[in-house]
């Protein structure tokens, strides 16, 4: 009953919704199967997209064509970009959402969607022959036949839940586990192992004393993920902060013996760094309180989000605890937090491209590689969706390089070193940090998006290029044109700057630490009359290139140095076991993984440097 | 592949001794030297003998008389076959000898490529050496040994645990960076700062030491001064063992700087005489000692020569705290002790050097040169240095040095408030690469360990 799709989607999560657009958009027939249409796009834990490193993952996802940040801006109930006393490279845009319109939103954009067909039903196995993927197998018997495969099935394999001594099977609360396509896999020869997260409780928004709590506002100048023209937010909703005390911490304890992580029962291991409530209490217990966001659910439900009370123990003791919580004495609870524990598949299995080494065309994407979150697991999904779509292709891949993008510096992390725990992005794990920024994702990322042939991408082309004009003009204007000392000096000394002598070019203000084209224009009408003709974003551009040139070029230095050993190839038949002088872990590990570059394989855990100048002196550096 | 061939090179320096050593190696090199060698079959012979035979050209006509050393496979410098051929020293025949064997087949080899070879078929451990082009570089330069003792004890195990503490401030500024928005602990700025200073400091002693390998490679240069006829022409002849400088009793004989080199144990010097310095009684002199002046700003060593029977300890003082640098190293010289033999350190002691400095000689009857050759070698080499030391190359580590302390510097701006912690955190990583060049690899997964080890994030 099916035709031959070139890409079956599995899971309709944010990796899954995706891979299917960016497939689509490349002009794949995308079938994207879902065990349950009511639930796609859904954020399954809290209702915000970006922060630190994941909005500028967005913006990334957005620049190479993808829906997230599209699909953000339409759906936010609150912006704030985080950061902003940081330099422009620490700034990271982060909205939350309405849940249920997001989820709404994603699903309008799919269904608008000409190369989409749905399929509501159980994945419960691949169809491969000859080590080539040829389509799934659904839980009703039915075969569909497809190309390429792009697994993104997110918590549900053989997914359980936890809550105190209660255990559940389940992806999701409320929904099944998949079953079926572990089992496959191993039989396959895939590794897999199992992994945990968990999700705090959610409380009646009426309930709650706000006035106890400090509210967090949005930004009075929200800004957007997209770069296209998405709606400006007009009116936003608060976030709310409120703090454990030794109490809560106590009553949480009375309940650690029925807990699952202490008693053992959970075996996959959790993220350090998005730890559970108990864990935070249990391995810092010097501090005595934890910070806690109040997060509404959308503009038209009471329903709240408790940021950092991620929890698997009983209910009666979350419960009980919670209302020790300033602001949370009569708090009522409409569902407690729990644990889930799931099946991944060690991604360094994976090539760069996230298709799997062992069967062809086969791609992963999201948690079942050891991800957690939204924004890493849509940006996989985008790449998977492309490379399925050009793997079919027989079209080169693309992979982003670590210099390029976090999406880049997240799928060679996954790839080269694994993941012992969920993976989260950090600034900190990008190398490049000062050139990742989230205002210039377009300029790095969507002449990528070009050359691949997405769909749209001529437009988002042009606005990079008229963005790029418009930065250079600035820089330009303001190399030019000069002020006198009365005209600026009354504002130097407020921003705690030396006062001017004689007159000189703004571009040699600007440099100054404190100042900013903010302040100047403030105070130099003629300088707002010029910046008026330009979009912010762009403004921002010329001003994160002229006042931070030096490091902007001491970084881009550093890339070039390094990407020396990225344009290093390694040909596909070098036979490391005749190199006596690799260490043997570098022998197996080389061989097994087959880099592509010098470059990569210095990643790969357990290549050491004096491995790496083998290998140089091998192929004749 | 590039190991297949043989390849043929003079193993000893080139120029004219009693023996010069050609190294054949790789799998066809016995074979290579059977064909032009006339005594035993080669092929037939054990590992690790010596024979004596001749070798003859393709007309037959006997090139030397020479000894063959034989190492087979693996058991040899380089893993592969080898054969070493002791021939006489002259170049042309050594010359001729190697065009025998590259008529025959076999390839000149590049620069270090017996070592690389060494390298690459296991028979050399390079964990400590961080790349091999640079082992190829220094291994053809013996001079090279000397200036590595110096990295790689101490400091480098300084350099390392140095690095590791910026590691872990590191690992604070990026804890603070990505999760700022909630409630973490904040990197100490001030201690910091001593760190970087620390780092600065060592960093600084040890791109100075390497002033002084550079030196030994390019040859350092030692300034003979002393005021007009204390003899440091007369000592320039007697350190060459020739009359290179014209001497006479007449003072301010040479006006102009006279360069000379001097191989002492295989380190190059490059000796300067110089004009005298008193006041100048015409422009030429007065050019010429201001010549003296800005030489010793150039050079390592400074060898002040003074005659002792006419100079007084105050003399000698009031020079030295004139001609003296923080860059430069001291050697006294009283010269003329065959005419005052009773000289004694103790007389002309004074606060800018001290015993071991002291190196009475008598320049004219070559009294007590070699002594003087001695502490100049002592003063470049420290002799416990082993030659044989896995090498990198000084030119790699001093850039990569003064990379790192151009960004500690710019950190320490930073710190002084003029930009935002992310750029201090850039140019701390660009810091650490550097420093990593020196002492092994750094991943960013390193600073995450870091911070998830010891701190407690929420999301």
């Amino acid at each position: 009953m099916f035709p031959e799709y070139d890409v079956v989607v599995v899971g309709a999560g944010h990796a899954g919704c995706e891979a299917a657009v960016a497939a689509a958009n490349l002009g794949s027939k995308v079938c994207l199967v879902t065990m349950n249409m009511q639930t796609i796009a859904q954020m399954s834990c809290n209702p915000a997209m970006g922060g630190v490193a994941k909005g500028q993952i967005v913006r990334e996802i957005d620049a190479l064509g993808g829906y997230s940040g599209i699909v953000t801006d339409h759906t936010m109930v609150q912006f704030r970009m985080l950061n902003m006393s940081k330099g422009p490279a620490m700034w990271s845009p982060r909205a939350q959402s309405d849940r249920m319109l997001f989820a709404r939103k994603w699903r309008n954009m799919l269904e608008e969607h000409p190369n989409v067909d749905f399929w509501q039903d159980m994945v419960t196995g691949l169809v491969v022959r000859g080590g080539i993927v040829r389509g799934v197998v659904t839980g009703m018997g039915l075969e569909i036949p497809a190309r390429a495969v792009v697994l993104t099935n997110g918590t549900f394999l053989n997914g359980i839940i936890h809550i105190g001594e209660k255990q559940l099977g389940g992806g999701r609360a409320g929904e099944s586990a998949a079953r079926g396509i572990t089992e496959q896999l191993i039989e396959l020869g895939f590794e897999a192992g199992r992994m945990k997260t968990g999700t705090p409780p959610r409380l009646d928004g009426r309930s709650l004393n706000y006035e106890a709590m400090t509210e967090q506002p949005g930004d009075e100048n929200p800004a957007q993920f997209s770069y296209t023209d998405t709606p400006k937010l007009t009116k936003q909703l608060p976030c709310h902060i409120t703090y454990t005390n030794d109490k809560v911490h106590e009553a949480l304890q009375t309940g650690f013996d029925r807990s699952p992580m202490f008693n053992g029962r959970i075996q996959g291991l959790g993220p350090r760094y998005c730890p559970s409530i108990e864990d935070k209490i249990n391995r810092f217990a010097d501090k005595d309180r934890h910070q806690l966001f109040v997060e509404p659910e959308g503009w038209d439900t009471c329903e709240i989000y408790v940021n950092g009370f991620s929890s698997s123990l009983p209910e009666d003791v979350q419960y009980k605890a919670l209302k020790l919580i300033p602001g949370f004495e009569n708090a009522k609870m409409f569902r407690p937090g729990y644990a889930i524990e799931y099946d991944y598949f060690p991604p360094t299995q994976l090539e760069l491209t996230l298709e799997t080494r062992l069967v062809k065309n086969l791609f992963f994407a999201g948690q079942i590689n050891g991800t957690t979150g939204y924004e890493e697991a849509a940006c996989q999904g985008l790449i998977a969706g492309f490379n399925a779509h050009l793997a079919i292709n027989e079209e080169a891949p693309l992979i982003i390089k670590r210099s390029e993008g976090y999406i880049g510096v997240l799928i060679d992390d996954l790839v080269n070193k694994g993941t012992q725990e969920p993976y989260r992005m950090f600034t900190s794990r990008a190398e490049y940090r000062i050139l990742l920024r989230q205002d210039n994702a377009d300029v790095r990322l969507t002449p990528l998006a070009l050359k691949l042939g997405v769909r749209g991408a001529e437009e988002r082309m042009a606005r990079v290029q008229s963005k790029l004009g418009a930065a250079k003009a600035i820089v330009n204007y303001l190399a030019k044109q000069s002020v006198e000392p009365d005209q600026v000096n009354q504002y130097l000394e407020k921003m705690e700057s030396s006062p001017l002598r004689q007159k000189v070019k703004l571009d040699g203000l600007l440099i100054r630490p404190n100042i900013d084209l903010a302040g100047l224009r403030a105070i130099l009408p003629n300088l707002d009359g010029f910046l008026q003709q330009y979009e912010q974003e762009f403004v921002d551009l010329a001003e994160i290139n002229l006042k931070y040139e030096g490091y902007i070029r001491k970084e881009q230095e550093m890339v070039d140095k390094m990407n020396r050993l990225e344009e290093v190839r390694l040909w596909e038949d070098l036979d490391y076991h005749t190199m006596p002088s690799l260490s043997s872990e570098a022998r197996e590990k080389l061989s097994r993984m087959r880099p592509r570059t010098i470059g990569q394989a210095s990643r790969i855990s357990g290549i050491s440097p004096s491995d790496i100048s083998v290998l140089l002196v091998h192929i004749g550096r | 592949m590039f190991l297949a061939d043989t390849i043929v090179a003079l193993a000893t320096p080139p120029g004219v001794g009693a023996i010069g050593v050609i190294r054949l190696s790789g799998s066809d090199a016995i074979r290579l030297a059977d064909e032009v060698f006339f005594g035993k079959k080669l092929v037939d012979q054990a590992s690790h003998t010596i024979h004596f035979g001749s070798i003859r050209d393709e007309q037959g006509q006997i090139l030397d008389e020479v000894l063959a050393s034989l190492f087979v496979a693996p058991r040899s410098y380089t893993g592969e076959n080898v054969v070493e051929i002791s021939c006489h020293g002259s170049n042309f025949i050594l010359q001729e000898i190697i065009r025998l064997f590259l008529r025959k087949g076999a390839r000149l080899a590049k620069p270090g490529e017996f070592t690389m070879r060494a390298f690459l078929n296991g028979r050399m451990d390079l964990t400590q050496a961080e790349a091999v082009a640079d082992l190829i570089a220094s291994s053809s330069e013996a001079s090279h040994h000397l200036a590595i003792g110096q990295l790689r004890g101490g400091i480098s195990d300084e350099i390392k645990k140095l690095r590791q503490e910026l590691i872990d401030f590191a690992s604070l500024i990026e804890l603070e960076l990505d999760f700022g928005e909630e409630d973490v602990e904040f990197a100490n700025r001030p201690q910091l700062q001593a760190l970087v200073q620390k780092l600065l400091r060592l960093i600084n002693a040890l791109l100075d030491s390497f002033q002084l390998g550079n030196a030994i490679k390019e040859g350092v240069t030692a300034v003979i001064a002393g005021r007009p006829n204390a003899g440091k022409s007369t000592l320039l002849n007697a350190l060459l063992n020739e009359e290179r400088a014209i001497v006479s009793e007449i003072a301010g004989t040479t006006r102009d700087t006279i360069e000379e080199s001097l191989n002492i144990k295989g380190v190059q010097f490059r000796i300067i005489d110089t004009a005298g310095i008193r006041e100048a009684s015409d422009t030429i002199e007065a050019i010429g000692v201001e010549k003296t002046l800005e030489k010793i700003r150039q050079s390592a060593v400074l060898v002040y020569v003074f005659d002792v029977i006419k100079t007084q300890p105050a003399d000698l003082e009031a020079d030295l705290k004139q001609l003296l640098h923080d860059d430069i190293q001291l050697i006294v010289v009283p010269n003329k002790m065959d005419l005052n033999p009773y000289t004694t350190y103790e007389h002309y002691a004074n606060p800018y050097f001290s015993e071991p400095q002291w190196t009475p000689i008598s320049a004219i009857n070559q009294m007590n040169i070699e002594f003087l050759k001695e502490q100049l070698y002592q003063l470049v080499v420290d002799t416990d240095t082993s030659m044989d030391a896995a090498i990198v190359s000084n030119a790699r580590h001093y850039e990569a040095l003064a990379k790192a302390r151009q960004s500690l510097e710019s950190v320490l701006t930073g710190l002084g408030g003029a930009v935002t912690s992310d750029f201090v955190a850039m140019d701390i990583r660009h810091a650490l690469a550097y420093l990593g060049e020196i002492t092994g690899e750094i991943t960013t997964e390193d600073l995450l360990g870091n911070i998830f080890s010891r701190f407690c994030i929420g999301k």
